[in-house]
């Protein structure tokens, strides 16, 4: 079972900034480690749902870095409103985490 | 007998719409396209926006990418990516010097902003490309990012 997400999700104005940190290896499959390469394992891609209803969205690659960390805006968002994302991996994994919005400035 | 294995098909094909409906409406994939392979293990740029249908994307101005000029660690390049295209609905981006350059793409939906701040792997110093498709059309811009390794040029 892969670590929880880091999610925080700040209101400004009317849009919630929301910053995500997985705990992930993100193996490109191209690195050698003690004479063999390491396969590759890395997360295929994720959806962040606002209240039930996806917001953001990604397919990516190995080139992403270790430990992922991305950030993204929706606007319209209020504070208390739920924040769910999920990730999957090449390997079937999945996790999923969730916060809610707090009101910033 | 004819009526009992009639209900029997009947309940067999029900059984298999649903299972048609439930993948649909609430599998992982709901309304995404699975995980471009082919995009993915595309050896060059060109290759991997031919992969993903991306074709005459025209230069813009109105995307904007924010990376430092030259980096240190190319492990964890900071870059954040913005269109101010009204309307863009995904952006791509391509790392057109990494083994594999297109890094993934990112949609916009329900009030999200065309935004995303990542950190990416960058092998050596190369274009960085990214991709916006607003209103059924495609848009680029391109950012060079120097890595130096070691500490030592490149």
């Amino acid at each position: 079972m892969a670590e929880p997400m880091k999610i925080r999700a700040t209101l400004r104005g009317d849009v919630a900034e929301v910053r995500v940190l997985m705990a992930h290896p993100m193996e490109t499959g191209l690195r050698r480690a003690g004479g063999s390469v390491v396969p590759p394992h890395f997360i295929q891609n994720f959806t962040a749902q606002l209240n039930g209803r996806t917001v953001f969205s990604a397919d990516i690659s190995q080139a992403i870095s270790r430990d992922p960390l991305f950030a993204f805006k929706v606007k319209g968002a209020k504070a208390d409103d739920k924040i769910v994302i999920t990730w999957k991996d090449n390997k079937g994994e999945t996790r999923t985490d969730e916060t809610t919005v707090r009101g910033g400035s | 007998m004819r009526e009992t294995r009639r209900s029997v098909v009947r309940a067999g094909a029900a059984l298999g719409l649903l299972a048609v409906l439930g993948s649909t409406l609430f599998g992982p994939g709901r309304a995404r396209a699975a995980w471009n392979t082919d995009a993915f293990e595309a050896k060059s740029a060109e290759a991997a926006m031919r992969a993903l249908g991306i074709t005459h994307a025209e230069e813009s101005k109105d995307i904007v990418i924010v990376a430092e000029d030259i980096t240190l660690n190319g492990a964890a390049v900071p870059i954040d990516i913005t269109s101010n295209i009204p309307g863009t609905t995904r952006i791509s981006l391509f790392i057109e010097k990494n083994p594999f350059p297109y890094a993934g793409t990112f949609e916009f939906a329900a009030g999200a902003v065309p935004f995303v701040h990542l950190r990416a792997k960058i092998g050596r110093s190369t274009p960085v490309r990214v991709v916006a498709a607003a209103g059924g059309r495609f848009y680029m811009a391109a950012k060079e990012v120097k890595v130096t390794i070691g500490g030592c040029g490149g």
